[in-house]
């Protein structure tokens, strides 16, 4: 019988790992910048391409930084959520203009609605660099005192805005 | 007709060899003129993996992102960073995930030791069956009759013949 029960076993482990494994998602990289300090930058607002906006000026405020570009498809899948919730004033939400033409990046805040405060932009792609992107879209909630607390890698889904986001966020502002 | 078919695939060969790699002669190329640095460059890029086709270096992948982690290891190294310190700096922003050889630590520990691990439990099957079957044959001697018979068999006198 034992010997019957042993593959038996070894094969449901396996079954095991299997499952869980597929269930996993490789293009999630935990990011090691939660709960760390957001990397400071000074970049130029895309719409008002003579003004700044540094992390510092957010100290204060919970806000979500919203990496974004024209050229990125899966941006226009979350979009409409964040025109939502841009119109809600809930939280700030500043747009990083990732490795973009400026250009094009205010003709597609244009077509389809600008849900951000402030977008600014990172032209070559180094502050995304310090942010650890590597995948656009990419969403950081970042508290009061400047420190990351959550990154949505991929389009922001009502799902995660519902239940992971919007109640962090809330959280936060209590704080 | 085989002349022919054998010149038609010597030409293909030929025109695939000649064909320049052209997906990678555009920035592959280290721009410093410094070789000793060219080769660090060269070094740590290979040591990095690219984020966005997970299983590639950042020197082998042409994603964009790879593009740029190529030009921050650059500049780093121009500027005169260390190599452990632009490590550091990937890592501080991407995680472990972006080394190709994971370091050894808690959250490592089966990933390095498994192998290990599976070879261990490997050799302690094989002994336990091993032993399992040096024990198998019955160890009770042969009857004086079956002795006979095997004795007559190797010495070419089968019984059969004989009746």
């Amino acid at each position: 019988m034992a010997k019957f029960l042993i593959p038996l076993g070894l094969f449901v482990v396996l079954l095991a790992f299997l499952f869980v494994g597929l269930g996993l998602n490789p293009r999630e990289v935990p990011s090691p910048l939660i709960d760390k300090p957001a990397p400071a930058f000074t970049l130029a607002q895309l719409h008002e391409p003579g003004k700044t906006l540094a992390t510092a000026d957010m100290k204060g405020r919970v806000w979500l930084l919203n990496v974004w570009a024209s050229w990125c498809v899966s941006c226009r899948e979350e979009h409409p959520l964040l025109v939502e919730l841009g119109r809600a004033k809930l939280v700030p939400i500043v747009g990083l203009n990732y490795k973009d033409e400026p250009l094009a990046g205010l003709r597609w805040l244009g077509q389809l609605g600008n849900p951000y405060d402030v977008s600014v932009v990172d032209r070559d792609g180094r502050v995304g660099i310090d942010f650890g992107v590597y995948g656009v879209p990419e969403t950081f909630v970042i508290d009061k005192q400047g420190t990351i607390r959550y990154k949505q890698i991929g389009p922001v889904t009502a799902e995660a805005l519902e239940k992971k986001i919007l109640p962090l966020v809330r959280e936060l502002q209590k704080s | 007709m085989i002349r022919f078919a054998a010149a038609l695939l010597f030409a293909i060969i030929a025109a695939t060899l000649a064909l320049p790699p052209a997906a990678f002669a555009a920035d592959a190329v280290p721009t410093e003129k410094d070789p000793v640095n060219s080769a660090r460059a060269v070094k740590l890029t290979e040591e990095l993996r690219c984020l966005v086709c997970q299983n590639q270096t950042i020197a082998d992948s042409n994603a964009e992102l790879a593009v740029d982690l190529r030009r921050q290891v650059r500049e780093q190294i121009d500027a005169g960073k260390t190599d452990k310190e632009i490590i550091d700096y990937m890592v501080g922003r991407y995680g472990d995930f972006v080394l190709y050889r994971p370091p050894v630590k808690g959250t490592t520990l089966l990933l390095w030791g498994g192998p290990a691990l599976l070879l261990l439990t490997g050799i302690g099957v094989i002994v336990v069956v091993l032993r399992g079957r040096q024990r198998m044959p019955d160890a009770t001697p042969l009857s004086a009759e079956e002795r006979a018979r095997a004795e007559a068999l190797l010495a070419g006198e089968p019984k059969k013949e004989q009746s």
